[in-house]
């Protein structure tokens, strides 16, 4: 195990199968993972890792063997955690994601209430006029880096106006975010420790009960995710109960962060990989939200979840025994040739384009995937109406973790009209 | 022949003719039906095809992947359903749909 030498691919076709390490955020950092796990679904689609750094874990990477599993909540269940690492047991946060129905579903629809379009729609114009200005900050003819100047900036921004948080502060959102996913078990080491993640949360937690406080009943006719939660009656007392509300916050701040952020740069990327797929989009803005979802599949920011099995089962020729870890990798069922017609071409027109694995699949399906679409189709408007090209002019640098798929830094070149 | 009728969120309706084994979300889809997003393609496991029954005959009850998917949706009523787990059989009666303010 952890053989793969710090920017070189293992060679995964000649490996013994035993010998593959699924656990190695590397091969997102140096973007070798997809030798990796096309031979998993082609000679072991429900695969076992017995020693990793999160323990051992079933890899399930077959399209259809994921939906099988989404399907089957009540073998493979969402509790105790959705993240390959267990809960520590001094701070379980509980939060709808990780949780099965039916409390799930009462816990949800709650907050599911909060992203729906017709809130989304409150939101958009302020969205717009805040991209619009980003982008027309961005320096002409010199190399910038895409990940901090939008990605980052307008994901932050955006988080912020959700939240109608502190502006001067709204920085905190994103560096929170980016703690909360930082576990040096799932980074190569390159991460926090436990301990120091519990410190942020705490902090985050006592800002937030604050906001809450200072608006409960302050009178103002305002619209952001806090006074939603207030205004409805099964959320309105949440933040008596700290361990959910500061559930409900991370969802909402990690849900909204790294997943569109990462998709905002991936976009780049895969424009500049496929110039004909640029002109397309150029020639034809309508097919923009087409192109968000494919977007979207080519770079699965999230590239897994984990489920639980709550008893012995026997699936895909295995048997799997009651509290294994089951490892559903979203970004082998988006590129799995069974399933997708040429998954390896960025291809915006794509028929059915958005059945992707992305958002996941079943009663734990994105809740806030029409939010993310719109902050991603509204980038995409703003920005080819003001830039003649968006050009990749150096080699991207990505996130180094198993969870998150993505991009530290982004060097683009952009010209005007 | 099943006629189906699909009423939009603002009252608007188009009635269109439903192919036997086509399901409702298809039959929208086909005739260009604005209201149903369909994300999935027809597995019941996204829920944006959901849909509000007015009037029909006799149609089989939701299964269990479809009521959990049904479970999740704020507006839920006692009539909603996906539109991709009803089948238009063998003289089937027509049926009406009311489509929601949106999917999600």
């Amino acid at each position: 195990m952890n053989m793969s030498a710090v920017g070189k691919a293992p060679d995964y076709s000649a490996l013994p199968l035993s010998d593959l390490d699924i656990s190695d955020p590397r091969m997102f950092q140096f973007d070798y993972w997809h030798s990796l796990f096309a031979r998993l679904r082609a000679e072991s689609p429900v695969h076992f890792q017995p020693n990793s750094p999160a323990g051992p874990f079933w890899s399930v990477t077959r399209y259809e063997d994921i939906v099988a599993i989404e399907r089957n909540t009540q073998v493979f269940s969402s509790e105790p955690s959705i993240a390959i690492l267990d809960p520590e047991p001094d701070m379980i946060l509980k939060m709808f994601i990780a949780m099965d129905p039916p409390e799930h579903d009462d816990q949800r629809r709650a907050v599911h209430q909060v992203v729906a379009p017709r809130n989304l729609k409150e939101f958009e114009a302020l969205i717009r006029q805040r991209t619009a200005a980003v982008l027309d900050e961005l320096p002409e003819n010199e190399s910038f880096d895409w990940v901090t100047l939008v990605s980052r900036d307008l994901t932050t921004k955006m988080l912020a106006t959700l939240f109608d948080y502190p502006w001067e502060e709204r920085n905190n959102l994103t560096a929170w975010s980016d703690m909360f996913t930082n576990d040096e078990r799932i980074t190569a080491g390159e991460g926090v420790p436990r301990e120091v993640i519990v410190e942020h949360i705490t902090d985050c937690l006592q800002r937030f009960t604050e906001l809450w406080h200072e608006r409960k009943d302050d009178g103002k006719e305002a619209f952001d995710l806090i006074r939603m939660l207030q205004a409805d009656p099964n959320t309105a007392n949440m933040v008596d109960d700290p361990l959910t509300y500061m559930g409900n916050i991370m969802l909402l701040i990690v849900g909204g962060n790294d997943t569109t952020r990462n998709s905002m740069s991936g976009g780049v990327v895969f424009l500049n990989q496929f110039p004909d797929q640029m002109a397309k989009v150029r020639a034809s803005p309508a097919l923009i939200p087409s192109m968000v979802s494919e977007i979207i599949r080519f770079q699965t920011p999230l590239p897994h979840m984990r489920r639980t099995a709550t008893r012995d089962v026997a699936f895909g020729g295995q048997q799997i025994a009651k509290g294994d870890k089951v490892v559903l990798w979203y970004v082998s069922g988006n590129y799995d040739e069974a399933a997708v017609e040429r998954p390896n071409d960025f291809w915006i027109e794509r028929p059915n384009v958005r059945g992707h694995l992305s958002f996941g699949a079943g009663i734990h399906r994105c809740m806030g995937n029409r939010l993310a679409e719109m902050q991603l189709c509204i980038l995409w408007e703003e920005a080819l109406k003001r830039f003649r090209t968006i050009e990749l002019v150096g080699e991207p640098e990505r996130t180094c973790n198993l969870f998150i798929r993505g991009f530290t830094r982004l060097p683009v070149r952009v010209t005007r009209f | 022949m099943t006629v189906v009728t699909f009423v939009q969120h603002d009252g608007s309706e188009r009635m269109v003719d439903g192919d036997v084994g086509s399901s409702l979300m298809e039959t929208a889809l086909k005739h260009d039906v604005p209201g149903i997003d369909a994300d999935c393609g027809g597995g019941a496991i996204c829920g944006t095809c959901h849909c509000f029954i007015e009037v029909s005959g006799d149609i089989p009850a939701p299964d269990s992947q479809e009521t959990a998917m049904l479970g999740l949706r704020p507006d839920r009523a006692e009539n909603s359903r996906l539109a991709c787990q009803i089948i238009i059989s063998e003289r089937m009666a027509d049926i009406k749909v009311r489509l929601p303010e949106f999917q999600m």
